[in-house]
This record gives C-alpha cells, sequence and structure tokens, in this order.
C-alpha cells in the first residue's frame, strides 16, 4: 500500500468505466462505487483525503462525498482491521446464535466488538441482517459468506484469515472471493 | 407439490450461466414479446395476470406500469429493487445467485413493455458476490445479442447496469433507493411526486423488486389469465418464502399462493417442522415489519379457520388478530425464544437504519431500543410498557416513508399478543438470568 492517494491507471480505467454507466452529467451516481473501490485500495477506510480524492475525481464538492460516506454502514471511517469481521446480529441469526459467535470471537481475539487485535488484523463488528437468515448464523469478511457457523468453524476460520491476512493487500478485489 | 415458475430449475447444473439457462428454455419472453407482442400487450398481460409487488407492499404490477407516464423525448427508466434487506428475507438473492439470467430476462421483457433504453439493478453492497454474478449474465446477455443494440435483430435496444449500494435497510423504499442511485443518502423523498412521474433524474421511473420483475417471464409465456389461475382469490400466481428461525429445513421455496400454513410449516416438503420436535410460539410472516403472531392466531384466524399463505388471509382480522404476507420472509420462532429480547433485536435494528429524516421516527426508534435494552437487562420500570406502546403509537403514519411504520408494528403487535412476558421480565428480573434467550451453537450442533 503506497501512501500517496491515486488510483493506479488500471483502477482509473474501471472507475471511468463506472462512471460511463450513467447519463451525461449524472456522473455523481457512480459515488457509491467509487468509494467501495476507494476503501478496498486505500487502507480498508476512508480518511479525509481519500475522500476528497474521490471528490476531486467526480468533480463534485468534498461535502457532498462525506455526507454519503457518514450515511451508509459500509464506509468505514476510522481504520480497521485487515480482516473486518461483521457478524450478524438480527433476529433469525439471534435465534441460533449469533451472541455465541460474537462472545467466542472476543475471548478467541482478546478484543471486544468494535475492537481491533494489537497486530491489526482482526476487527470484530456485529451488523444487522445480511440476508443469510436461512443459514445462520453467520458473519461477512470482505465479500465472504460463512454460514451455518459453529464454534469449529469459527476457529478455522480465523487461521484461515490470519495466515491469508499477512499477505492481504486491500487492492486485489479478487481475494475477497477466494475463502 | 404446487406449481414453480421462478425457481423450478434451480438445481439444473451449470443454470447459472447462459448457455445452459437457453437450454432450459430461457430467454422465450424476450423472443415472445420482441418478435410477437407490443409493449401495450405486455403490459395488458402482467395487468391481467393479477401480479402484486412481491418486495413487500404487494401493489398490483399492472396498475404500477400503466402510471408511468410517457412525455415525449424524455428517457423512461426500469429500476429494480435488489437491495434485499428486511430481517428474515433472503430470496432475491437465492434467485439472483442461482439463476442470474431469470433476472436479465424479466429486466429486458419489462423494459421493452415499458419503453425504457436503460435500466439498473440495484444491489445491497454486501451481496457484492451476488453483484458479481449478475454482472456475469449481464456480459453473457450483451456478447449474445440479448442486450445492446436491436436486440435479436428488433428495433428494441436496451443497457443495463448493476449498482451496487454500502449498507442501508432504508435505500430498499424506493425514493431513498433512487437517491442512492444518484449518488446522495439514501433519504427518501416526499410523495407525490411518485417515480412514475419523476423519478430517476427526475424522469418516469418504475421500481420493482427482483422477484416481480423475473414473474414477468412466465406470465408473457402462459399468459395473463392461465396466471391468475394459479394461487387464490387476488393473490395469483407464486411466492418465493425465505423460511429462517427455529424450523428443521430452513432455506427458500416457492410456494402456490394459497397454501395452508400449518402444511408450510410442519410439512417435509417445506420447513419440516420445529427444531428438536419443540413446541411453535410465535411467527412473524412477512418480514420483521410485520406484527408477530402467536401460534394459535398464525395457524388459525379469529374465526377459526385454516391460515393461508396468502395476502388476504394472513391480513384476516386486521392488526388485532392479523399480520401480512409482506415480502415473505418468514421467520419461526420456537417455544424458548424470548419474545422480549428477539423484539429488542428488531428495535435496535430499526434504530440503526433510521434515515434520521423524520424527528418522531429518529427519536422514537432510539427511545424505544433504549426501553427495551433495560427492560432485557432487569432494569425495566413498571410503566415501561406503556410508554413503549405510546411511543409507537406516535411514530405510527408520521413520517415520510414506511419506516417509521415498519418500527412501530412489531414493537405493537409484541405488546399485544405477549403483554405478559414484558412484564415478566419487569416484575421479577431476578429470573431473567434463568430464562433462556435462544439456542446456543453447541446445542444446535448437537442437534
Amino acid at each position: 500500500m503506497s501512501n500517496e492517494i491515486k488510483f493506479n491507471e488500471e483502477t482509473l480505467a474501471l472507475v471511468h468505466k463506472m462512471i460511463k454507466r450513467y447519463p451525461e452529467g449524472k456522473h455523481k451516481s457512480a459515488l457509491l462505487p467509487i468509494l467501495h473501490i476507494a476503501q478496498a485500495e486505500f487502507g480498508g477506510w476512508l480518511s479525509p483525503e481519500t475522500m476528497d480524492y474521490v471528490a476531486s475525481i467526480l468533480n463534485i464538492k468534498p461535502i457532498e462525498v462525506y455526507e454519503v460516506a457518514s450515511f451508509y454502514s459500509m464506509y468505514n471511517l476510522k481504520p480497521v482491521g485487515k480482516c473486518l469481521l461483521e457478524v450478524c446480529r438480527t433476529s433469525s441469526c439471534w435465534t441460533r446464535g449469533a451472541e455465541d459467535v460474537v462472545r467466542h470471537l472476543e475471548k478467541k481475539l482478546g478484543i471486544k466488538e468494535g475492537e481491533t487485535t494489537a497486530d491489526g488484523m482482526f476487527t470484530i463488528k456485529t451488523v444487522e441482517c445480511l440476508g443469510s437468515c436461512g443459514s445462520a448464523p453467520m458473519l461477512q469478511c470482505g465479500a465472504s459468506y460463512h454460514e451455518n457457523l459453529t464454534m469449529e468453524k469459527v476457529d478455522n476460520l480465523l487461521e484461515e484469515y490470519r495466515a491469508i491476512g499477512k499477505q492481504r493487500s486491500y487492492t486485489d478485489m479478487d481475494y475477497k472471493n477466494t475463502l | 407439490m404446487g406449481k414453480k415458475l421462478l425457481i423450478h430449475n434451480d438445481n439444473v447444473p451449470g443454470i447459472a450461466t447462459l448457455e445452459v439457462y437457453r437450454q432450459n428454455g430461457g430467454y422465450a419472453s424476450v423472443e415472445k414479446a420482441l418478435k410477437t407482442m407490443t409493449p401495450a400487450d405486455v403490459v395488458e398481460e402482467v395487468k391481467k395476470s393479477g401480479l402484486r409487488g412481491r418486495g413487500g407492499a404487494g401493489f398490483p404490477t399492472g396498475m404500477k406500469w400503466s402510471f408511468l407516464a410517457k412525455p415525449e423525448g424524455v428517457e423512461r427508466y426500469l429500476v429494480c429493487n435488489a437491495d434485499e434487506s428486511e430481517p428474515g428475507t433472503f430470496k432475491d438473492r437465492y434467485l439472483m445467485e442461482k439463476i442470474p439470467h431469470a433476472l436479465i430476462e424479466g429486466m429486458i421483457t419489462s423494459s421493452y413493455a415499458l419503453g425504457a433504453k436503460t435500466s439498473y439493478i440495484y444491489i445491497r453492497g454486501e451481496y457484492f458476490y451476488v453483484a458479481r454474478i449478475v454482472e456475469k449474465a449481464i456480459d453473457e446477455a450483451y456478447a449474445a445479442g440479448l442486450l445492446g443494440k436491436n436486440i435479436l435483430g428488433t428495433n428494441f435496444s436496451h443497457d443495463c447496469y448493476v449498482q451496487v449500494g454500502a449498507g442501508a435497510y432504508i435505500c430498499g423504499e424506493e425514493t431513498a433507493l433512487l437517491e442512492s442511485l444518484e449518488g446522495k443518502r439514501g433519504n427518501p423523498r416526499i410523495k407525490p411526486p411518485f417515480p412514475a412521474i419523476a423519478g430517476l433524474y427526475g424522469c418516469p421511473t418504475v421500481v420493482n423488486n427482483v422477484e416481480t420483475i423475473a414473474a414477468v417471464c412466465p406470465i408473457v409465456m402462459m399468459g395473463g389469465d392461465e396466471y391468475a389461475k394459479i394461487g387464490i382469490g387476488r393473490s395469483t400466481g407464486t411466492k418465493l418464502i425465505s423460511a429462517s428461525g427455529h424450523i428443521n429445513k430452513p432455506g427458500v421455496y416457492e410456494i402456490e399462493l394459497g397454501l395452508p400454513v400449518e402444511e408450510f410449516i410442519y410439512s417435509e416438503e417445506y420447513c419440516g417442522g420445529i427444531i428438536n420436535g419443540r413446541k411453535l410460539k410465535a411467527v412473524v410472516a412477512g418480514g420483521s415489519s410485520v406484527p408477530i403472531l402467536p401460534a394459535e392466531l398464525i395457524l388459525k384466524n379469529d374465526k377459526g379457520e385454516a391460515r393461508l399463505m396468502s395476502y388476504e388471509s394472513l391480513s384476516e382480522g386486521g392488526f388485532a388478530t392479523g399480520t401480512m404476507l409482506g415480502s415473505g420472509g418468514f421467520i419461526v420462532y420456537d417455544e424458548t425464544t424470548s419474545i422480549v429480547k428477539n423484539l429488542y433485536t428488531f428495535a435496535r435494528f430499526y434504530h440503526h437504519e433510521s434515515c434520521g429524516q423524520c424527528s418522531p421516527c429518529r427519536e422514537g426508534t432510539g427511545w424505544m431500543e433504549k426501553i427495551l435494552h433495560r427492560i432485557v437487562e432487569g432494569q425495566g420500570k413498571p410503566s415501561d410498557v406503556d410508554l413503549l406502546w405510546d411511543i409507537q403509537r406516535k411514530i405510527e403514519g408520521n413520517t415520510i416513508c414506511p419506516l417509521g411504520d415498519a418500527a412501530a408494528w412489531p414493537v405493537a403487535s409484541a405488546i399485544r399478543h405477549f403483554r405478559h412476558e414484558f412484564e415478566e421480565y419487569i416484575n421479577h428480573p431476578e429470573r431473567i438470568k434463568d430464562v433462556k434467550h435462544y439456542y446456543s451453537v453447541h446445542q444446535l450442533a448437537g442437534a
């Protein structure tokens, strides 16, 4: 991860492809998808610098980016661990032991919900319904859904992510589909 | 076995690919509509079918389509609402993941009917991997000449794009969805004007749920009259039901509307009964927003007649003794479930998801979560139940969009049918530690 906030050419091409999906003059529509890309590219969160950069690409005011970034729950406005473990906590998952999953993660990782491990590897977050009610309990990490969780599955998952996380780069969007 | 029209092919290997999908009769509705029917003919068949919006509101689709304004020289849009986020609902995800071309086919046929040159599929951000599947299907459709210029050699040209959201339940409300699609916060718009007059970019727009759009294909193929013969009364056709909670076989089931609720819960073909042979306590039949009903009222209505899976039967008795079909998010609770704690998860959800535009919802959902939290923690006050009742009444009907109602109804129905449980929590906090809030994962694994 470089410190400079600037998309490489390949990413920039993707960004412009997205902008073309919308009518002339309606390029602001591409803001949500571009923020997803920016978050993945620049350390897993949206710093003010990142948001300003996205504003400059779309030629909109920075406030138009801030107000959107702060509205949607998938944008992280603070740094998070390399693996953001999002455990669903709503009714269907709750009936099948979501709270046990959270407590188990807390115990295994030695952190509380909302915190990040000292090595920056894991963050535990509870989230609202992810549409996985028929395969509850579940957690999401990156683009991957991990469903029908048991404590054993959670343990294995942590090991797998620990191994992959060490070499993880946020720019590799495909990484997210490998688990 | 009831009729299946949407996911009958879900187990065919490779059905997610264009090749296999076409081998199984896919895209026939595009051929038929574009080559042998006028757009008005398609609208007419959808009207005759009696199809009702499958996202939750149940509004007649043909009527919604006929409201679309058609001023000269102005673009019209079809937008697919794939922002599935009503707790307990996962049918659209299933459909898009398993048979993505069923949605693309519906998008093309519906866009032809509406005269839309461009359409967008707005998929919730968390379904990122599903969005990829749908995008891949779109690419295949372009390559096969099913999207793009002069589809199948006809004069109809159409472009279809995916847009991903970023985590906001409110974007399932159609005007909030349009705001989000325009790159803004998902704040619902004041209606009128309705999207049919001024929707995306101020242009006439139809917003339909994934399942609704997919249902257009079989309607075009069999004709609206034939479709209307399936189901019961004004609940025509089939419906995807997302079944979850304390049942033996959670999952997505396509049912013919009119199936008895009891059969749905207990038969091996569907939910397979309650987990561990326990007793049924309550059901949320149509996603978290609809009233929760105790076992005796979900199986039979207040007249003692068997309750059916249909718009009319589930709402029989009004909110006093009935509920709604909603999105078909069917959550089953067994006898060990704490209704109060479950309600707390709903109240927390609505507080988290309120967009903050209207004060009754923004403040009220927070108050309800806070009060329920203290009740669950054994700090409840005797006046809290009445206070909750009072707050939910003051939210209902006093907001721009239906999220306020959706937050109020679960609270009202839980108090209406399970008031004694709230009182138990408040009057005997010492017993709470013995209350079994949920199944532990260990128990499930051993089951």
